[in-house]
């Protein structure tokens, strides 16, 4: 199953600074809440996040509980070509997940 | 004997059970409140908040402008946009972003590691606030000062409460 959404404008010209909205579904449980019969519900948060642009990496997010349960991250990248994006995050449970998309950028008009 | 006098003393012993019954029943709230770690009393100070990260360097509250609303309705969902003035170039731009919760039990509620190959340096995200508190946004520059601002968000139901 598919926990990441990822979107961007439909029209990217090379030299663009690009809005990213990045959605990840994820409990992100904070191990301070119960759950409906009395049970602490341990932590288990997404521990780290990266976005890679090609074999840069644009973005690193070091989360905590303090983020919302199924974080959104927007974020600004600058477009060159066309590469792929490829998002890997790891929760404190060792779970990995990862998504990949790619970016398809327009040649400057000159 | 009547039958008003018959029941007084049954009646002035339930009074006194209901009592204690009410005092017990406040005890296991109070316990309940600290077993979930609700230590939403303390407040912390924007030093105490800041300077295990910043350690000393320069620091100025200008160039940060934060996008939050004044009053959350919901404490475990409040939108957070953050904006840093800075040119995002490889000689000058902003290395880390910090969201710091005044309130919250875990202050460092995200790092972001960032580049000048992000362009702008903007951040939105969603995070969870353990009641009313000033937020802060910290960012550290690629010369090594620090820039911050804080906002004050009134948030009408605290995140960290119930089993949702």
């Amino acid at each position: 199953m598919n926990l990441a959404r990822m979107q961007w404008p439909e029209r990217i010209v090379a030299g663009d600074v690009v809005k990213v909205r990045l959605l990840v579904q994820h409990p992100m449980d904070t191990g301070y809440l119960q759950d409906l019969l009395g049970k602490m519900v341990p932590r288990n948060v997404i521990r780290l996040l990266t976005c890679k642009l090609g074999a840069r990496e644009v973005l690193r997010v070091e989360p905590s509980s303090g983020l919302a349960a199924n974080p959104l991250f927007e974020f600004f990248v600058r477009a060159t070509e066309t590469v792929e994006m490829h998002v890997e995050w790891i929760d404190d449970r060792g779970n990995r997940g990862e998504h990949k998309q790619t970016m398809i950028v327009l040649p400057t008009v000159s | 004997m009547s039958v008003s006098d018959a029941y007084a003393p049954s009646r002035r012993r339930w009074l006194q059970h209901s009592a204690s019954l009410g005092l017990a029943w406040a005890t296991v709230q109070a316990s309940s409140a600290y077993a979930q770690k609700m230590e939403s009393g303390e407040l912390k100070t924007l030093a105490q908040m800041i300077s295990p990260i910043t350690q000393g360097a320069k620091l100025l509250q200008q160039d940060v402008s934060i996008s939050a609303p004044v009053l959350a309705d919901n404490g475990s969902l409040v939108q957070l946009g953050v904006h840093v003035q800075s040119p995002m170039t490889v000689q000058d731009h902003v290395t880390h972003l910090y969201l710091l919760s005044q309130r919250n039990p875990v202050t460092r509620m995200a790092v972001f590691h960032m580049g000048p190959w992000n362009g702008r340096a903007e951040i939105n995200t969603r995070v969870r606030l353990a009641g009313t508190q000033a937020v802060v946004a910290l960012a550290r520059l690629s010369s090594g000062e620090f820039r911050y601002a804080q906002a004050d968000i009134i948030v009408t139901e605290s995140a960290c409460v119930d089993a949702s």
